[in-house]
């Protein structure tokens, strides 16, 4: 700087220059210096922040995701020994809150526990009868926590426990009771008084109600009774009346006895590997429907129901688990089928202790080995040695957050569990499942309901395939309509026209989608439907009424056709297709009448296809609309920069200008469309509101185009503000996000790189 | 023929089609928007309508006709109406008949046949009311608790009834004022007490500070149970006002009906309004729908809620997203170091534009809902919890949502526009000594202004027309309270706010009474294109001009 007035110097060597002094000079220069590193800073600080923000969406989408591909982590927390008296340990359990664990002995007693120390909270002895031993145990469904002793007079003693909740001093105190629903006196299930050697108990308090409890006893016979509780309306007395059948007894080395909820079926399992089915809904016809070889070949050594009582999961002797379930053959008769298994544990499995909410159990084997299985994945979660000693019993809390192993030693392990995922797998996600109670796998989107029983089903599949026939349909409107007009307005059209064609179109991209959707959702879709064969003329027939009419004006006077020069074709085939439409619309009625008996959209119904009102024909026209001036312009724009001189040269040596578009423009201009076509289809996948009003949103997987779909976008959409946080539901919709995020990434990525070859590429010709 | 097929020209001339008919889309589109919008507010003229049945019963009803269609006979026969053997098509007519408290229902379909030409009696009265939707009849008296005051037949009970009326609505203006302005004042007070209240719970103070805060509390909690009583017996004294009129009506059937005053917005009589008159009332609508509440679960009423909630959240994006946009492409085109790393980066980041919506507002509910406003809730606002303050969509939430996604669209306008700028006027600058803050600072960036406006407007009108990540991240169907208010500190970033975009999809496809709610819908559609149209066009027009002026510096 201080070279820049060598000429006022020179000029004036006596007087004071009229720069500033030095030091003023030197202040300013530092000055300016540090306001350039201060912008360059800053201005670097904050490019990087946006792109970082912006990478931040990736990274944190996944950090949502990833918790569901981790397994189940299982961390030891304590070791005691179990609170017993002389009796051995039946049944053990863990309360809600995971404070108490439970434990039900073969004298009758119950002992409430501190899951922490193994230190005694509460005990409660049972009524039973001086003098009488207890034979066997049952227990109905974990959550309804009834419990059943079988004695050796035949009798059989049913018991609840529960807790009390209080809060004083804002502490939560857990108090355990037990209650007897069926009363105190024990309950005769064998006639004869033989001691019980296996027992089952399942009650139902919904609807009519009832309680089924089935006994084997010591001479080999099998007993069904059916307890039906009635309340008495005005004293509140409960009546009990009893029923008792005895069934064919078909092994004699039984293992395990199960009865369902819904009192309809009995299961017995045996050494021989076999499940043997009875049908029991009605006790006068009760029979033995099948038995099934289980084990192929190997002792079952455990059985236990699923949540909700439909699937079972039967353990062997050489450590192997399958899941089996009733369904319902052509002559409506159940049969049991093995549904899918499990990864094998490597001794004989010990027991199995389902979850109390979703479709995933425990497992401790012979070798002191802990299993965490979940159903509908088939996934296995967790699988290693919690113990040296075989496992006897294996208890999980309601919440899934905290287990009780008790080992042949009496010694209880605990652990607390993360497991919170176990739903997911990628063939959960991506193949078909088969879920309980369906007659075959499938594709099914499901994913919340009321009930705990309720399985998730989280097909992916119904939502990509709703996305892409979406996009699909939308597409296959827009696609001719946008490139056949992109170069026409590019090539053929006149400027003063395209000067107002192109704004037009780029108003059109701005139009927020919603009224897209709206219009289509609550006019275009009843009006199609009331105007079927108009929709469908208009679309089969304007083509040739275009043809038609350019073949007429080519046959007109040239003094006539002069007037308008060439490149306003469109203008004249405006009020052509108006009066078309208009003339389809009028016909309308009267083709209904004529050919389709009064109503296309009865008519369709009786041919057998399915017409929804809000079907992808709508969403194809709507979101068409939408996709059009995206492929427009960017195809516009590959056709119009097309070099001059290539096509002055190819119209030169005589071809016409339909064969220069051909031969010239396209070829070169192709890459463009099709990164036109790839940024549409972009745009069309992650359309949110035109699917969401114009659909049904029903998650169906097929590709008739009069019937809805349900996309990735509106299922997020529609789900994410109801789902609980941090829930398999919750991650699942992140998946999806992150699902249509990669797509539409690589497709606009892979877009605009041709988009940018294609530039280098003109500039070169 | 054969010649002119190998000529090529029947294929441009449906090229040419193609074109057409996008166009007739567009302006198609717009052109029902804008009818069925701006025919929303015209008062049209009331029918009554005698139909005689294939039975020989004659009814009467009074309405006003929506659309008219022809049907095939089968159709009509499905939809239960007798039609005689040997007709093939049918004419139906879509009638707002009103009076959905008397009748059941506002909108019936009734068959041409047998159908008496319309009439159109001058007496009849449309009454828009609070709830219920409108009232069609005619007038037969004026009642003052209950007395007839004013006969229909006397010549100046219109009058009258003007003057009733707008004495019933001078009262309503005044109980909404007391309720909103003033008990609402009390209501924050007192939250605003128990949130203190809560806060010495938590921070537990030395027992001196703690008694002095606590008989403040209660002093002025005290004060204010007081005032609230006072203003209660006002409103009640209001309210027992309101109910003294009463209209007397006679619906087309004869039955007679008393409306409250209280539940009246107004009265006309379409059928006797010259045309200027409907001009007049028609200006009218047009002010109340765009400067009203919502009525009648949003069916009814006006949208300024949606129209201020539109706007504030489109302000709070572009403070946001305007340095950060127009920085980070200065630092993308002037000082990162151009080579494949940087092609990577900026391909990335315009290829966000063509990202969908709604991961963008997946992510907004996730990370800042959830994550940011969780934390800043406990951080800072502890004696709400558990109901959150930030932990909750709301304003801020949603237009950081819509900030990040037009973020792209700025980057990459401003980069064009940096790019345009010739470089001998970027050397020029530095050749004259100038560093290179001072030649981006005064050289570069307002020459490239314009290009940063045209970001700018493109981006407002992708974020005003953009519903979906705005249904998870803060966009509510019906929000109590606008965020800019009269209260401390005036503008509310938490609440949560109304839409014109969610307001269109949530009364056309969530409201109960599609039919009633489809003009407002119609209209609501109009505003949302015509704001965003003209900024689309002011964008366009900015850089067309822009062009012109750097093709004349680039020479």
């Amino acid at each position: 700087m201080s070279d820049t007035s060598p000429t006022q110097a020179v000029g004036s060597a006596r007087r004071p220059s009229l720069l500033p002094a030095a030091e003023a000079r030197q202040k300013l220069r530092r000055k300016r210096a540090r306001m350039d590193r201060a912008s360059h800073w800053g201005i670097t600080a904050a490019g990087f922040g946006v792109v970082l923000a912006l990478a931040m969406i990736f990274v944190y989408l996944f950090y949502e995701v990833a918790p569901v591909l981790r397994g189940a982590t299982v961390t030891p927390q304590a070791q005691y020994a179990l609170p017993t008296g002389d009796g051995r340990p039946q049944h053990l359990l863990l309360e809600r809150y995971e404070k108490l664990g439970i434990q039900y002995d073969d004298q009758g007693v119950v002992r409430f526990f501190s899951a922490d120390d193994g230190r005694l909270h509460t005990k409660f002895e049972l009524p039973v009868p001086a003098g009488q031993r207890v034979t066997s145990f049952a227990a109905a469904e974990a959550n309804g926590g009834i419990t059943a002793l079988g004695l050796d007079n035949g009798q059989a003693v049913v018991a609840r426990h529960a807790f009390d909740l209080s809060f004083p001093d804002d502490q939560r105190q857990i108090t355990p009771k037990v209650e007897y629903p069926l009363g105190t006196d024990p309950i005769t299930i064998d006639p004869e008084g033989r001691p019980l050697l296996h027992l089952a108990i399942q009650s139902v308090t919904r609807g009519s109600g009832g309680t089924n409890i089935a006994a084997i006893t010591e001479d080999g016979r099998l007993l069904l009774t059916r307890l039906d509780t009635r309340e008495n309306l005005f004293t509140g007395e409960v009546e009990i009346s009893t029923r008792g059948i005895e069934l064919p007894m078909a092994t004699d080395t039984p293992v395990r006895l199960l009865l369902d909820k819904t009192l309809q079926s009995l299961y017995v399992a045996d050494r021989d590997g076999l499940v043997h089915y009875y049908d029991i809904a009605d006790l006068g016809a009760a029979r033995l429907v099948e038995s099934v070889d289980a084990g192929r070949g190997d002792a079952i050594t455990a059985m236990e129901f699923l949540v909700g009582t439909v699937s079972l999961i039967v353990g062997t002797e050489g450590g192997e688990l399958s899941q089996w379930f009733l369904l319902r053959d052509e002559h409506n008769q159940f049969h049991l089928n093995r549904i899918r298994d499990f990864t094998a544990h490597s001794a004989a499995i010990t027991t199995i202790a389902p979850e109390y909410n979703r479709k995933g159990f425990l497992v401790g084997d012979a070798a002191g080995h802990l299993g965490i299985h979940y159903g509908t994945s088939a996934r296995t979660l967790y699988l290693d040695q919690l113990s040296e000693r075989p496992l006897r019993m294996v208890a999980i809390s309601p919440i899934n957050g905290r287990l009780l192993a008790l080992d042949d030693q009496g010694m209880v392990q605990v652990a607390g569990v993360w497991n919170q995922h176990p739903q997911l797998s990628f063939s959960a996600l991506w193949n078909k499942v088969w879920y309980e109670g369906r007659s075959e796998p499938d594709y099914i989107w499901q994913s919340s309901s009321a009930s705990d029983e309720f399985e998730s089903k989280f097909s992916l599949v119904p939502l990509s395939v709703g996305t892409l026939k979406a996009a699909f349909y939308a597409m296959l409107f827009a696609i001719p309509l946008a490139i056949a007009g992109a170069i026409y307005t590019a090539y053929f059209m006149t400027p003063k026209l395209r000067g107002i064609v192109k704004p037009s179109i780029e108003i059109m991209e701005a139009l927020p989608t919603v009224i897209l959707g709206f219009l289509a959702g609550l006019w275009l879709a009843p009006f199609a439907e009331e105007n079927l064969p108009a929709i469908f003329s208009f679309l089969l027939l304007m083509p040739v009424m275009m043809l038609l009419f350019a073949y007429a004006w080519s046959r007109l006077p040239a003094a006539l056709r002069s007037r308008i020069p060439e490149g306003w074709e469109a203008a004249l085939l405006t009020p052509v297709i108006l009066l078309f439409g208009w003339a389809c619309l009028v016909a309308s009625p009267h083709i209904e009448v004529w050919l389709f008996d009064g109503s296309m959209r009865q008519w369709f119904t009786d041919v057998g296809i399915t017409y929804d009102q809000r079907n992808a024909m709508i969403v194809g026209i709507a979101m068409g609309f939408a996709v059009i001036p995206t492929i427009f312009s960017i195809a516009e724009d590959a056709v119009f920069t097309v070099p001059r001189h290539l096509t002055q040269g190819s119209l030169a040596l005589g071809a016409t200008r339909w064969q220069t578009v051909l031969g010239v423009v396209l070829p070169t201009a192709s890459p463009g469309i099709f990164s036109a076509v790839m940024m549409g289809f972009g745009r069309a996948v992650g359309e949110t509101m035109i699917v969401l009003m114009a659909t049904g949103n029903s998650p169906v997987v097929n590709f008739n185009i009069f019937e809805g779909m349900r996309t990735l976008s509106a299922n997020i959409a529609v789900e994410l503000p109801e789902t609980a946080v941090g829930s398999t539901h919750f991650r699942v919709l992140f998946l999806a996000a992150l699902v249509l995020l990669a797509l539409t990434f690589v497709v606009n990525t892979v877009a605009e790189i041709i988009r940018q070859r294609l530039r280098t590429r003109y500039s070169n010709l | 023929m054969k010649d002119w097929f190998k000529s090529g020209s029947p294929w441009i001339w449906l090229n040419g089609g193609a074109v057409a008919i996008s166009m007739i889309m567009v302006i198609g589109l717009i052109g029902l928007i804008a009818v069925r919008g701006f025919g929303h507010f015209w008062a049209a003229d009331v029918a009554l309508i005698k139909t005689t049945d294939h039975e020989g019963k004659t009814s009467v009803m009074l309405g006003e006709l929506v659309r008219s269609q022809t049907i095939p006979t089968t159709v009509a026969r499905d939809a239960g109406y007798h039609v005689p053997e040997g007709i093939d098509l049918v004419t139906r007519h879509l009638i707002k008949q009103g009076n959905r408290d008397q009748f059941g229902r506002d909108f019936i379909w009734l068959l041409g046949l047998g159908m008496a030409p319309f009439e159109y009696p001058e007496d009849v009265y449309v009454i828009e009311r609070r709830e219920w939707g409108n009232f069609y009849g005619q007038p037969v008296a004026l009642l003052r608790s209950g007395e007839t005051v004013a006969s229909a037949a006397e010549t100046d009970f219109r009058e009258q009834l003007q003057a009733a009326v707008t004495r019933s609505l001078e009262l309503h203006k005044r109980i909404k004022r007391l309720e909103k302005r003033d008990i609402g004042r009390i209501n924050r007070d007192l939250e605003r007490l128990r949130l203190d209240e809560r806060s010495l719970e938590l921070q537990d103070p030395p027992a001196a500070v703690r008694n002095a805060e606590e008989q403040r509390i209660e002093e002025r909690r005290a004060v204010l149970d007081a005032e609230y009583a006072v203003l209660r017996q006002e409103l009640d004294l209001l309210y027992t006002e309101t109910k003294r009129d009463s209209l007397r009506m006679r619906m087309s059937n004869d039955q007679e009906v008393d409306i409250n005053l209280a539940t009246i917005v107004r009265v006309t009589a379409p059928n006797a309004m010259s045309v200027p008159a409907k001009l007049g009332q028609y200006v009218e609508r047009l002010w109340e729908f765009l400067s009203d509440d919502p009525r009648e679960a949003n069916t009814e009423g006006g949208i300024f809620p949606a129209i201020f909630g539109t706007i504030s959240m489109v302000f709070v994006m572009s403070i946001m997203v305007t340095p950060f946009g127009i920085l980070a492409a200065i630092y993308l085109r002037e000082y990162a170091r151009q080579g494949p790393v940087l092609k990577l980066i900026r391909i990335s980041v315009y290829n966000l534009a063509g990202v969908p919506s709604i991961v963008y507002g997946v992510f907004g509910l996730g990370f800042f809902v959830y994550f940011l406003g969780g934390n800043i809730d406990r951080l800072f606002y502890e004696a709400a919890l558990p109901s959150p303050t930030f932990g909750t969509p709301g304003l801020f939430w949603a237009s950081l949502t819509l900030a990040l996604l037009t973020l792209p669209i700025v980057i990459v306008s401003t980069e064009e526009g940096l790019a345009r700028i010739p470089s001998t006027i970027r050397q020029g600058s530095l050749a004259l000594g100038a560093t290179k803050a001072e030649t981006l600072w005064k050289v570069v960036v307002p020459l490239a202004t314009p290009a940063m406006m045209t970001g700018l407007i493109l981006a407002i009108a992708r974020a005003a027309g953009e519903v979906a990540p705005l249904m998870l991240v803060g966009v509510v169907k019906l929000a109590p309270t606008l965020p800019v208010d009269g209260t401390f500190p005036f503008v509310h970033l938490e609440r949560k706010i109304m839409h014109l975009g969610f307001h269109i999809y949530d009364v056309g496809f969530q409201s109960p009474n599609v039919e009633a709610a489809r003009p407002l819908v119609y209209a609501t559609a109009l505003i949302l294109v015509i704001l965003i149209v003209i900024l689309n066009l002011t964008a366009i027009s900015i850089r067309n001009h822009l062009r012109e002026r750097y093709r004349s510096a680039s020479d």
